[in-house]
């Protein structure tokens, strides 16, 4: 059962789902959805200030995108070893069957 | 055998996903976690209440699947992993916000919610404490939110889709309605903590989903294909782990 040839048209389509907005919103600065919480929070109870301040706060936006990125990189790097290593073990068991089948 | 142009093309799939997957998270993704300090103490309290016994039961779950199955470790690793960068990715959405998924979804279908619970209270701690990005005060509620009520859902609709539809569209539906549930979950509890002084409880809840809900929709639908695509390259390679599983016939 060969579901790879579907995978393209998936990422795509998920390539399209994120590139169309940055396309269709250019110079839009894309604020998280977050801030917005906390700005209805605001608006629902003014005034209120958070009562706890993070522990370890990121020194700048820079270092911020430098952490995400590295988490996205060893979660992707996972990912990709594991599903690499799946993907050999299962041509590996398939190549004896494919050599004793071919001609000499 | 594959030919010489096949292994090129899947080389270039895997560069351009993996680039994908870093740029995405260009920027810090912040969205669906309630930032530090955000909920009063009482609500920070009650959602830290309530996730403790799930977490713990997901401990236990953990253990035993790891002890009976130890050849189960590696997908164990893949479906944390997935969470991981789903949970990094900042996603441009057609509201001209962006969000990010979770990518829970994934791992609950293999490996049930209770896993996830552990494995989103990881990714979520890791992310309060280094990146400020949620909270060790809002940890419960967000857990509650990601890590317990979304994998919860995930579990349902693959179930029942599964009774009436085909394996990938509950993979791409039990991912969808994670990712939405997690973010009405956050309404939820933003309402709860701080109900409107006209209309209360409901206005509030109404206010908070307007924050997020054509923002999610794509993501969500970004989440499923994702999980997805995941899916199918676990359905080519990893068809021992799934058959272990039980989640394809042996």
């Amino acid at each position: 059962m060969k579901k790879i040839p579907a995978n393209w048209s998936i990422a795509i389509g998920v390539l399209a789902l994120s590139i169309g907005p940055l396309l269709h919103f250019q110079g839009n600065t894309f604020n998280a959805t977050d801030s917005k919480n906390s700005t209805a929070i605001e608006e629902l109870r003014p005034g209120y200030k958070p009562w706890f301040k993070p522990v370890i706060k990121p020194s700048g936006g820079e270092i911020e995108t430098f952490l995400f990125a590295t988490q996205a990189a060893i979660g992707a790097g996972i990912v990709g070893y594991v599903i690499g290593l799946y993907k050999g073990r299962s041509e590996h068991q398939a190549s004896p069957s494919d050599d004793s089948s071919s001609p000499q | 055998m594959k030919t010489k142009k096949q292994k090129w093309l899947g080389l270039v799939a895997i560069v351009v996903l993996s680039a994908y997957i870093v740029l995405g998270s260009a920027n810090p993704a912040a969205a669906m976690h309630i930032a530090e300090g955000y909920l009063p103490a009482e609500w920070a309290s009650f959602w830290y209440a309530a996730s403790i016994p799930f977490f713990l039961v997901g401990l236990r779950s953990l253990t035993r699947i790891t002890k009976a199955n130890p050849e189960l470790k590696l997908l164990l690793a893949l479906a944390g992993a997935f969470t991981f960068v789903l949970s990094a990715l900042k996603i441009p959405s057609v509201t001209g916000s962006s969000s990010h998924p979770t990518g829970t979804g994934l791992g609950t279908i293999l490996f049930g919610p209770l896993v996830m619970t552990v494995m989103g209270s990881l990714v979520l701690l890791f992310q309060a404490v280094l990146l400020a990005h949620g909270g060790i005060t809002t940890l419960g509620a967000n857990i509650f939110s990601m890590a317990i009520v979304g994998p919860c859902v995930a579990y349902v609709v693959y179930h029942l889709v599964m009774k009436i539809g085909n394996q990938t569209v509950a993979v791409f539906m039990a991912a969808m309605f994670e990712d939405l549930f997690t973010y009405l979950t956050t309404a939820v509890q933003l309402a709860l903590a701080f109900p409107a002084v006209q209309g209360g409880f409901m206005a509030s809840f109404v206010k908070f989903v307007g924050v997020f809900a054509i923002t999610q929709v794509p993501l969500a639908i970004s989440e499923g294909l994702l999980t997805v695509l995941v899916w199918n390259w676990l359905q080519n390679y990893g068809q021992e782990e799934l058959k272990i599983l039980k989640l394809i016939k042996s």
